[in-house]
């Protein structure tokens, strides 16, 4: 589903590589969590699977689509496959519940009969139902984020990459989110998460790929986050 | 492709920018304004000039009783013999087409048609009008050459090309057009600029937009159109304004002017132009959007 080989992305000005000589292979319906310090490269590797940059070297697969000779106007049919969710959520904030997920269809141009029948079936996934005509502003980070997911997912995507989503979230909210993300990935939607919260990788037991300095020191699968054993 | 949510867009976008749009529209509606205008007296100069070169006479005005032309001082007023030969020397010259003569009582009568001054049309008397022989030519290009030749002949207080009246009209005409169309580039530029900077806002105001329409796979139409709609609209509602200008101008001042122009401006004229410039106004909000998208809009 997303395949690495051997990719090198050194940004502008910078003498020290993002990423260095990364070859991770996702499978299909797997979970897959990204973790390391902050500037390890985690947050490039996801931006290099939208194509937002470009590889120095390498080659990327996604959706068994060659991303060097993807062109331009079909990056966004690539973007529909993948659902992205960030920690800092990026809901419009004049939008409610039922708006902020619609939006999402209603840009790649769903018919509105669509839009009715399936936005209420995602919050219900999320656990939102009843709270479609509520403003972001009204309510908690963790219902603010599940509306994220909400529309990070409406579209089916065959991917969902989420950066640090527990982030700006307590502990004890951040379980609920990770059951939703677990429930997202039983669907069998590939799910990347890059994140930093050890108590979350160390529960969830699934597949773990560490960076440090750009490049991978560990791809364990059923793994924690320390490097405790 | 769904028209609501672009219009919505649209309409939301405009609005959060007031003041710009309004700025955008006025630019426009004056920038628009001016060029047509420009292309207006355009179009009358040339159908002008076409209908005068065809008219275009010399008056060869002869010496009457008290002339105070030079030319007249040693022989006098000319005498009945020498105006049948100067008009059989006039004839035989091969540039001239037809030579028509114009006696006192005709020119006073022309003077009172054309002069608007009532009391110089009333104390001026038929023996105050001097006697003159149109010349036609046929090719009005070739004024010179026959003026040098008449110039010399006994009975001939002056001559008068027209031609050079003509000249200093139009002149004063073409430089009003290029004053115009001046402005108008001018209005122009700026109004291209303007555009460029409303887009530009508009896209920063709607950043958070524009960034999850990128994220979900909203292709780069979806993302741009309703910017490029926005500066259309602003300079379509700028081109109905100049449309309004453009025909006032029609109405109050080539109308009035009509009188001495001999050919009127035609509303079919006014028509064209007002599309011509709406075409104009609306390519260039739709370039300045692009060219600013481009640059501010990274899809």
């Amino acid at each position: 589903m997303i395949h690495f080989d051997n990719v090198t992305k050194v940004y502008q000005n910078q003498n020290r590589p993002a990423l260095d000589h990364v070859s991770v292979d996702v499978d299909k319906g797997e979970f897959v969590f990204l973790v390391g310090p902050s500037g390890s490269g985690k947050s490039t590797f996801l931006r290099l699977v939208l194509k937002e940059e470009r590889p120095n070297s390498g080659a990327i697969h996604v959706a068994g689509k060659d991303l060097a000779k993807l062109s331009n106007f079909k990056v966004p049919h690539l973007r529909r496959r993948i659902g992205c969710v960030f920690q800092d959520f990026r809901l419009l904030p004049n939008k409610n519940v039922y708006e902020n997920v619609a939006f999402a269809l209603e840009v790649i141009g769903k018919p509105r009969r669509f839009i009715r029948k399936v936005v209420p079936e995602v919050i219900e996934l999320v656990g939102l139902e009843g709270k479609a005509h509520r403003m972001p502003d009204e309510l908690s980070g963790g219902e603010q984020q599940r509306v994220a997911m909400a529309r990070a997912f409406v579209n089916r995507p065959m991917i969902l990459l989420a950066d640090e989503p527990t982030g700006n979230i307590d502990p004890a909210t951040s379980i609920g989110i990770m059951k939703v993300l677990d429930r997202i990935n039983r669907t069998g939607t590939t799910v990347l998460m890059a994140t930093h919260d050890a108590a979350i990788v160390d529960s969830m037991r699934k597949r773990v790929v560490e960076l440090e300095d750009g490049k991978i020191v560990r791809d364990q699968s059923r793994g924690v986050y320390g490097q405790a054993y | 492709m769904r028209a609501n949510f672009i219009f919505s867009e649209v309409w939301i976008g405009l609005r959060r920018n007031l003041t710009m749009t309004i700025a955008v529209i006025v630019t426009v509606a004056v920038g628009m304004a001016l060029l047509g205008v420009g292309l207006m007296i355009n179009s009358q100069v040339s159908s002008m000039t076409g209908y005068w070169t065809d008219k275009v006479e010399l008056s060869v005005y002869l010496c009457g009783k008290d002339s105070p032309f030079p030319a007249c001082r040693e022989s006098g007023a000319i005498s009945r013999e020498q105006k049948v030969a100067l008009e059989t020397t006039i004839k035989s010259m091969p540039e001239v087409d037809t030579v028509e003569f114009e006696d006192s009582a005709k020119a006073l009568e022309n003077f009172k048609l054309s002069e608007n001054n009532r009391t110089l049309s009333s104390i001026v008397k038929v023996e105050d009008m001097p006697e003159s022989f149109r010349v036609k030519l046929k090719d009005p290009e070739k004024t010179a050459a026959v003026t040098q030749n008449i110039e010399g002949q006994t009975g001939v207080s002056n001559i008068i090309n027209e031609r050079d009246l003509l000249d200093s009209y139009f002149g004063f005409m073409n430089r009003l057009q290029a004053m115009a169309l001046g402005v108008a580039f001018l209005m122009v530029c700026a109004a291209t600029l303007l555009i460029g900077n409303t887009v530009r806002l508009s896209a920063y105001n709607r950043r958070r937009e524009t960034g999850i329409m990128r994220l979900v796979g909203a292709s780069n139409v979806y993302i741009q159109l309703p910017f490029v709609l926005e500066g259309v609209i602003a300079g379509l509602i700028g081109g109905v304004f100049a449309a309004v200008l453009l025909i006032i101008t029609k109405v109050a001042l080539f109308e009035g002017i009509q009188t001495y122009m001999a050919v009127p401006l035609g509303w079919d004229t006014v028509a064209a132009v007002i599309t011509g410039t709406m075409a104009v106004g609306v390519l260039i909000c739709i370039l300045a959007s692009f060219i600013t998208l481009r640059r501010y809009l990274r899809v």
